[in-house]
């Protein structure tokens, strides 16, 4: 049995049949093949999944798709517009804030929320706005900055 | 002139990764692809008695289900191990899908291949094994015991090897004639590396050409078409082709020649369809193999001035279920030989003895090898300087080999090539505040708290080699790095290479020893990896190889390159070849303006009009780098470490580190070398840990069991560095890549003893995590 969705990706509307149990990872991977959305765990701790669902960070591995009809989602894929990077985008360029690239996505979705809310953060702040991001290259250290630098 | 090595150019790979652009292998989508989901096993120790797949095959999108005996009949041969450790090593078989019996939990035991991912999950839990449960065991002492479950009928003892180096009576010798002696024993506990991205492999077999493409998440996708050409498959290499796309990691987890590599090679030529497999993470914490796991004892003695005599060690490596790849050199050939340290030991003797249990194989794991050679050290070093009422900084000053002495043959193989020990501790020690910092820790104490301040002073061994050696002690493969460089008409240059980056930024360090090396601009070279039919031949990414040995060997296919450019050169200025010079991408006729610029030369290459006979038209060549030994980067890291002691909980408030890694390409990239390792190795020290329960469970089978640091579990480091370049490669590079995790290990749990020492607390076993460091204060114990 499927149901029908609309969501609204990155600014493009799709409507899609999908079975309920389908995870919105699943769907915005596999049916739409924006790849850049990544799956590192199955239990929402690594964050590299996290999205923008109508404007708030959400980890499309505890979603299903279902639960995004009639939204808006934003994807790494839709971060920078008419052909330029994000601050956030720049920032983790200009600092090295990634190595492997893996977790970066989900990173920077997640901090875009966190700034949308702060601002001016301190470092502790952007320490613990990335509880829910695992990074196993670069001990923190430049995503750190990166997320500094893009602040300013 | 260097316009790009030594900069901290920005990385070029960076623009598809902060845009979602990255190709990782589970990315990848083949027409008529297939899902494969593989059933585990849920018992550590079991025979199979059968297998019913009826059910599961009648399932809607099910293509095909295999278990271990199709491939038997098949005469798919077993996992290889690469590395023989003595004559007597038992080697029993691995058979990629279990047949007859399961040696741990996620041992696979039939591959369930469907129409999507969701179907072959499905179809999977309708696969019916019958298991006779067999009693397990997961400690390698215990593995050893009279009685223990035997896993294997080729080492009825559970012992695949025993293995000694050093000179036993003089060791024996030298502790007896010690005027002290320290002795520690040290649980250098079971890790799972957790590269984010999950371990991932596509099969995809062409039936018209006969050939295998395999997609695979691997550090070194040439050894693995090696492995499973010459061992596993049995099908020539021609027909082979390994692409490991971005890897989101890898640690050395994904170094290993894995079961699920052979699993799409050999069904995707049975169905003639694509196959992929990704696995979960749960899948992961099961099946990507672990690290570490020793168990210890140390003895070190000094004479009554705090020289170092003798050390003697004596370590059980548990191997897991199976010999991985590398699982036999690791805690021998890698453990073993780095037991001097930074220091003039005389005589070192250490036994390892090599154990199957019913537990994941173990493998590499990020320093492999290292990081437990420099803690046992370091943490005697500790111990002794606190038993002998000495200042650390300075009992290591005293023991340290003096900078005449290199090359340094210490008493354990290796001939180190160069170090200058002294001035990275004072470094160090002036980074932190050294004795500001002591004070401090006084006044701390008086008021009841608990500040800690630990050492160690490490030493790597980056770019295992010379290939001579490596077949020396076993190792089935060499250890050259193979590299092409090919000059397009365009001036554009393309440079090859059998390293692998998953994450080190080499498309931006190669590039920029091309550039430099060319006279060009790093935007006109690429650098490409990972693809074994793009490049002639290469042995991958581990071991803090790759610049080392990967970027020499582009260096030396740069400057066979130049020479033929440069007759080419010669013959568009109408000079001697001898007369010429290059510098800023030009060949000048000496004590002219004649000049001819490498685009010209390029061009000039692949339209050669009006050539003399004898010069060959094109402008690319390979070449092989075949180190004449080791790389043994050194460095002091120290840090300064505060416990609540109503909780436990260790806070890690300064972390400095100076580091020698010998010339450096990339700062930037160096620097974030070290980071990433540092935090490893903090996480080793206070919240890693692989538990088993006595059944063979994986208590820590999730991300939300197996604690791997935070962003706000860790402060910020402070790195800087001291430069002496190794003598025995043009580039004069060392390597960096598990540096930090080598000295922080070590580094952090000196801190949080010294913290807790004056409580009476003489020892802790890793992880220290809060409870554990609780009931150390509070007279408890170790657990």
């Amino acid at each position: 049995m499927t149901h029908t969705i609309n969501v609204n990706v990155n600014g493009v509307a799709h409507e899609a049949q999908v079975e309920p149990r389908v995870l919105l990872v699943h769907f915005l991977r596999d049916d739409l093949r924006l790849t850049g959305t990544h799956i590192g765990c199955d239990t929402s701790q690594c964050g590299a999944c996290t999205v923008l669902v109508d404007g708030i960070s959400s980890k499309s591995c505890t979603m299903f798709a279902v639960q995004a009809d009639g939204r808006e989602v934003t994807t790494i894929e839709g971060l920078a517009k008419n052909g330029e990077l994000h601050p956030l985008q720049e920032a983790f360029r200009e600092e090295h804030g990634l190595q492997c690239g893996f977790c970066t996505p989900g990173v920077i979705l997640s901090v875009y929320d966190f700034l949308q809310h702060n601002s001016k953060p301190n470092e502790e702040e952007i320490r613990h706005a990335l509880e829910g991001n695992y990074c196993r290259c670069t001990g923190y250290h430049n995503i750190v900055k990166a997320v500094q630098k893009a602040a300013e | 002139m260097s316009k790009y090595i030594g900069a901290s150019v920005k990385r070029k790979e960076d623009g598809r990764f902060i845009t979602g652009r990255g190709r990782y292998t589970d990315d990848i989508v083949l027409p008529n692809m297939t899902h494969a989901y593989i059933v585990r096993s849920p018992h550590a120790h079991a025979k199979i008695k059968s297998i019913n797949v009826d059910q599961a095959k009648a399932q809607p999108g099910v293509v095909a289900i295999f278990t271990g005996k199709d491939m038997e009949a098949d005469g798919v041969g077993s996992v290889p191990n690469g590395w023989q450790i003595g004559e007597d090593m038992k080697e029993p078989p691995h058979p990629p899908l279990a047949v007859g019996k399961v040696r741990h939990v996620g041992d696979g035991v039939a591959v369930v291949i469907a129409e999507d991912r969701y179907a072959a999950k499905d179809a999977a839990e309708l696969v019916e094994v019958d298991y006779e449960i067999l009693p397990a065991v997961t400690d390698g002492a215990k593995a050893m015991e009279k009685g223990a479950p035997a896993l294997h009928d080729e080492a009825p003892d559970n012992v695949s090897f025993v293995w000694e180096l050093g000179d036993k009576d003089a060791a024996d010798n030298a502790l007896k004639n010690s005027h002290r002696t320290t002795k520690l024993e040290i649980v250098n506990q079971r890790l799972i590396a957790n590269a984010i991205e999950p371990r991932s492999a596509i099969g995809d077999y062409d039936a018209g050409r006969d050939e295998l493409t395999l997609y695979t998440s691997s550090q070194n996708p040439h050894l693995i078409r090696l492995l499973m050409c010459a061992f596993v498959l049995g099908i020539p290499e021609h027909k082979v082709r390994i692409i490991s796309p971005d890897v989101g990691g890898g640690f050395g987890s994904k170094i290993c020649h894995y079961p699920e590599e052979i699993i799409m090679s050999w069904a995707t030529r049975k169905i003639e369809r694509p196959i992929k497999w990704t696995a979960e993470r749960s899948e992961s914490y099961l099946t990507d193999a672990h690290g570490r796991d020793h168990h210890t004892t140390a003895e070190m003695g000094f004479d009554k001035d705090g020289n170092i005599l003798g050390l003697r060690v004596n370590t059980v490596a548990n191997l897991g279920a199976y010999l991985s790849t590398l699982a036999g050199g690791i805690p021998t050939w890698l453990y073993g030989t780095l037991l001097a340290g930074q220091y003039k030991t005389k005589s070192i003797y250490v036994q390892v003895t090599g154990v199957f249990t019913n537990t994941t194989p173990v493998d590499a794991y990020r320093g492999a090898g290292r990081p437990e050679a420099t803690y046992v050290i370091e943490r005697l070093m500790d111990t002794a300087a606190r038993e002998m009422n000495m200042d650390p900084a300075e009992l290591r000053r005293k023991n340290f080999i003096a900078p005449d002495a290199f090359p340094y043959q210490t008493p354990v193989v290796m001939q180190y090539d160069s170090g200058n020990y002294e001035p990275a501790l004072d470094k160090a020690l002036q980074m932190i505040n050294y004795k500001k910092l002591r004070e401090e820790q006084k006044q701390a104490r008086d008021q009841g708290r608990l500040l800690g301040i630990g050492f160690s002073a490490y030493i790597e061994a980056c770019g295992i080699a010379p290939s001579k050696v490596a077949g020396a002690i076993g190792l089935r493969a060499g250890l050259y790095e193979g590299a092409s460089v090919r000059v397009h008409p365009t001036g554009k240059v393309m440079v090859y290479t059998g390293s692998h980056s998953h994450g080190q930024g080499h498309e931006t360090t190669f590039a920029q020893v091309a550039a430099d090396g060319f006279g060009i601009s790093i935007d006109d070279v690429e650098v490409v990896h990972g693809d074994t039919a793009q490049i002639p031949f290469g042995m991958g990414t581990y071991g803090s190889r790759s610049i080392a040995v990967g970027g020499n060997a582009i260096y030396k296919a740069i400057e066979k390159i130049k020479e033929k450019a440069k007759k080419i050169a010669a013959h568009k200025l109408e000079a001697s070849a001898d007369d010429l010079e290059f510098a800023d991408g030009s060949w000048t006729v000496k004590g002219t303006d004649k000049s001819v610029t490498f685009a010209e030369v390029a061009l000039i290459a692949y339209v050669p009009h009006d050539y003399p006979e004898d010069l060959e038209p094109g402008l690319e060549d390979n070449a092989f780098w075949d180190p004449k030994n080791f790389t043994f980067p050194f460095g002091t890291h120290i840090c300064s470490v505060e416990i609540d002691p109503d909780t436990g909980k260790v806070k890690i408030l300064k972390y400095v580190a100076v580091d020698d890694v010998g010339n450096v390409i990339n700062p930037m990239i160096v620097d974030g070398q070290l980071h990433g390792g540092i935090a490893q190795g903090a996480g080793q020290v206070l919240w890693e840990e692989a538990v088993y329960d006595d059944s063979g469970q994986l208590l820590t089978g999730t991300m939300m069991d197996y604690a791997i640091p935070k962003a706000d579990d860790l402060p910020s480091f402070e790195i800087d560095r001291t430069t002496t370049p190794c003598p025995d490669n043009p580039l004069g590079v060392k390597g960096a890549g598990e540096a930090g995790t080598i000295a922080s290990t070590a580094c952090i749990a000196n801190a949080v003893i010294d913290a807790v020492a004056h409580l009476g607390v003489k020892d802790l076993q890793m992880p220290f995590t809060p409870q554990r460091v609780w009931n150390a204060i509070h007279g408890n114990g170790n657990r």
